[in-house]
């Protein structure tokens, strides 16, 4: 019996260690953000600790129940433990999971502990029931004044803007979100209806949106391209259907984009899905 | 049986039986009874639960699919037979709330800590009876009202006609969960019906919390000092606080939630929304996070209060079929202790993304971090409990060995999910969804398993069938594994949680085999339940009589005949002169030494 419990955990372990460092099919998406390579490293460091923890147990147990099983009319050996080995074992994982800990928090602090440096390109996210808006601020760089009482769904007026601001006129309201590559990018994140989340898995980077709440966030993303934009936070009935499009361009492209009227934005931005499709 | 006098106490305290049959097996005060109600509600429980789950992984292996039996069995959710987002959304509610409240909670602590408890310390009964009894018919009552939330949509005619209850997830985020319907359909009636439930829950667990806290400080028998305890009883203790200071603040939770959607209050619900198309007029100034705060204050806990009497049970068993003394008995007793208290400083762990301060978020996840250090000191302390020793692989043996198993692997995938910079891509994933069914659903269940056959011959006397549930052992634990530890994979290649499909993500495209690979799986796993099922009640009336104390283990309830009389001990408090572990003690008679056996030597150390 205890060896067939041993072969399973030999198995488990084996079967673990292939899917984790073996295969390479079913992984993470690639990354194109600046900090997500901090990220993904500190994963794999975590990988290695976790990996070879997990693996030291699972074989030990397999180990124990092979050794230790029944023999005979012997009797066990009598004793109640070692302090030597809780003080040993204690200390030992609490070094290496406090260093883990620390070594986990550099990437977060960077991203969140600062805000965005200057110059950084600005947009607005407003998530509702299904779907990310993104406001752009148009050719004046000034957002228009928004408020829910002016939201309207019917008249495309998603992000609520105010009519009688002179700044909201060249505002622009898409449900595709386009930024320049290898430039820091600041999104303030907003909800209308429930909490959502805005989670970009090729940026590595997520961040609820909270209706009442309007969260700064910042980012650079090193690649262009189309990517996808799945909600991350149960939002209601369509929840898995809710997905808004990045597509990262380049910084001329995106300069000449900033200076276009709403209309020839959209048209650009017609284009650009177009081509990515 | 006759009145025994106490050869030391001289006292004899008889409780007589009932002997009407309400007063004897529905509503009776007997701890037994009410542990014994306990377990079959959460049998009951776990087999709804799973039923959503297997129409949960139908539908996510084969979206779209049209099955010709949810038609029958759902003319109104499933129209066409095919599971709308709806109705997925509602199952995942269900089987997240039925399996953490109903058995999770209910049976390790309910269950057996009632019937277990008073018998472990000599004890004639709880120290609340009556108490005890409507702790559990609260509890009933609560399920009842769980499941009316099934049909809450038939009651309301409002309500869309398509889902099984609430759609916000077991967690209930504001303002979903206090919008009403205009925020999803069952997010109305269904919603109230389930959030009454849950405050009749947390009512019933205090309840039962402050039963077991008094029970176990005011009612040990005479010799049994604390570092006498078998750790089961620590262990139960030590959830009793957790649930005793983590449930009143979900009940304050839930009251909220509920004046939201009675009341016309708003503490969950912010100005200026705009909610299907219209703004929001009658509710202004709550806050969506503080909902976060009040319900993961408890939800961190409540983790632990699934697990702990299960890592107690696995010491228990393995200290018993191992033949040896509980390896660094203290140690375990104090990482328990840690375990609780570190539990209480982390739930801003579930809150990293959620728009909470990010510096707080630093100090949660270092936190987090350290509570490895009590899990992996119990770890290392089972290992040293097996190591030399003289293993007998009964079945609960063999799932207290699983429960190890599985405590590594849904434990340690932790250390990545607790470091604010890794969650930032694993949150809601289905990394999360394999993490904490590992640890906290199938290592707990694992550990329900293990106490059912060990404590099974006790409770009904008879025993249970070894070869049936070793079979069901080995399907489980692979079946187990094989569903779980594939979910990890799909976290990583972002596959987020509680969607009903995956197929509209072009970049997850590649890992939808996985989804069919786990539901094959699941329905493997699920169907070997019933090994389990077959066991039970086969053995319930068939088995071979079990005599008191079948395992030759040591503490008090294998003192007293299978199954044990009214009063337990028959009016005598038995003396208790050793430790709960004295296995393999040399010089004895025997390779193992009774707490209550006043010859022979007292062992080392307690």
């Amino acid at each position: 019996m205890g060896k067939i419990i041993a072969l399973l955990l030999v198995i488990l372990a084996a079967a673990s260690i292939w899917m984790f460092i073996g295969q390479h099919t079913w992984w993470f998406p690639r990354n194109i953000s600046e900090h997500g390579t901090a990220i993904d490293a500190q994963f794999m460091r975590t990988l290695w600790v976790v990996g070879i923890a997990f693996t030291l147990a699972q074989l030990a147990l397999g180990y124990a129940v092979v050794k230790f099983g029944r023999r005979g009319n012997d009797r066990a050996t009598y004793t109640h433990g070692s302090n030597k080995l809780e003080v040993t074992w204690t200390l030992v994982t609490a070094v290496v999971f406090v260093v883990l800990a620390v070594l986990g928090q550099r990437v977060w602090a960077d991203l969140h502990l600062h805000s965005a440096p200057d110059g950084a390109v600005k947009v607005e996210v407003v998530a509702q029931q299904f779907q990310f808006n993104f406001h752009y601020s148009g050719k004046d760089g000034v957002f228009g004044k928004t408020d829910p009482k002016y939201m309207d769904d019917s008249a495309l007026n998603y992000v609520g803007l105010d009519p009688a601001d002179p700044a909201g006129k060249d505002d622009v309201q898409l449900t595709t979100l386009v930024i320049p590559e290898k430039r820091p990018v600041e999104l303030t994140l907003k909800s209308k209806d429930v909490i959502h989340s805005f989670w970009v898995p090729v940026l590595r980077f997520k961040q609820d949106t909270v209706p009442g709440l309007a969260i700064k966030v910042h980012f650079t993303a090193l690649e262009k391209g189309k990517f996808e934009i799945p909600c991350a936070e149960l939002c209601g009935q369509l929840h898995s259907t809710m997905k808004g499009n990045l597509i990262v361009v380049s910084g001329e492209d995106y300069d000449a984009m900033a200076a276009m009227t709403e209309e020839k934005f959209k048209e650009r931005m017609g284009e650009l899905l177009q081509q990515y499709q | 049986m006759a009145d025994v006098v106490h050869p030391i106490h001289g006292e004899v305290h008889r409780h007589p039986a009932p002997t009407g049959w309400i007063r004897k097996y529905i509503f009776s005060v007997d701890h037994k009874v009410i542990g014994i109600q306990y377990w079959l509600l959460a049998l009951v429980s776990v087999f709804i639960g799973m039923a959503l789950s297997l129409l949960m992984r139908l539908q996510l292996a084969w979206p779209g699919q049209e099955w010709g039996f949810l038609k029958t069995i759902f003319p109104n959710a499933a129209e066409n037979g095919t599971i709308s987002p709806e109705l997925y959304l509602s199952l995942v509610t269900m089987h997240g709330t039925i399996m953490v409240f109903f058995v999770l909670t209910t049976a390790p602590q309910g269950g057996f800590g009632n019937y277990f408890l008073p018998i472990q310390i000599g004890a004639a009964d709880m120290a609340f009876p009556v108490l005890n009894m409507l702790s559990f018919w609260i509890t009933f009552v609560s399920l009842a009202v769980m499941l009316a939330a099934f049909g809450a949509n038939f009651i309301d005619p409002e309500s869309a006609i398509g889902v099984l209850g609430p759609i916000g997830g077991w967690t209930g985020y504001a303002p979903l969960s206090a919008l009403g319907e205009r925020a999803g359909p069952g997010q109305g009636t269904a919603v109230v019906l389930w959030v009454t439930s849950i405050a009749l829950f947390c009512i019933a667990s205090l309840l039962g919390a402050l039963n077991f806290i008094t029970t176990m400080l005011n009612m040990r028998a005479k010799g049994l000092s604390l570092m006498r305890l078998p750790l089961t009883c620590w262990a139960w203790f030590t959830t009793a606080v957790l649930a005793l200071l983590s449930f009143p603040v979900l009940l304050a939770g839930g009251i909220l939630l509920l004046l939201d959607h009675l009341a016309g209050t708003s503490f969950f619900i912010p100005g200026g929304e705009y909610v299907n198309g219209k703004l929001v007029t009658d509710h202004n100034g709550g806050s969506p996070i503080l909902w976060q705060h009040l319900f993961w204050f408890f939800g961190h806990p409540e983790v632990y209060i699934a697990i702990l009497p299960g890592m107690g049970l696995t010491s228990h068993v393995l200290a018993t079929f191992a033949r040896k003394p509980v390896f660094g008995y203290r140690a375990m007793v104090y990482a328990l202790f840690a375990i609780g208290l570190l539990g209480f400083f982390v739930w801003g762990h579930h809150m990293f993304i959620s728009g909470m301060n990010p510096a707080t978020a630093i100090a949660f996840s270092v936190v987090t971090l350290t509570i490895g250090v009590p899990s992996a000191i119990k770890t290392f302390n089972w290992l040293g409990t097996l190591w030399n020793g003289q293993i007998r692989f009964t079945t609960p043996m063999l799932f207290a060995i699983g429960f190890v198993s599985l405590f590594v692997s849904g434990g340690i995938t932790g250390l990545f999910l607790g470091q604010t910079s890794v969650d930032i891509q694993l949150h809601d994933t289905y990394f999360v969804v394999g993490h904490f069914h590992l640890i906290m659903g199938v290592a707990a269940i694992f550990g329900m398993f293990a106490g059912t056959y060990f404590w099974f011959p006790k409770m009904f006397g008879r025993m249970m069938n070894e070869g049936l549930g070793k079979l069901h052992f080995f399907i489980t634990f692979i079946g187990v594994n094989a569903i779980f530890i594939p979910m990890h994979i799909m976290g990583i290649a972002g596959a987020t949680r509680r969607y009903s499909t995956h197929g509209g993500l072009v970049y997850f495209k590649d890992a939808m085999p996985l989804h069919t690979f786990v539901s094959i799986a699941a329905f493997i796993t699920i169907g070997a339940q019933l090994l389990f099922v077959i066991n039970l009640l086969w053995s319930w009336f068939k088995g071979q009589k079990a005599s008191d104390n079948p395992w030759e283990a040591t503490t008090l309830e294998w003192t007293i005949p299978s199954p044990p009389p009214h009063d337990n001990f028959a009016g005598i408090e038995p003396t208790v002169y050793r430790g709960p572990y004295e296995f393999s003690v040399p010089g004895a008679a025997q390779d193992y030494q009774m707490q209550d056996d006043p010859e022979g030597p007292t062992g080392e150390g307690h």
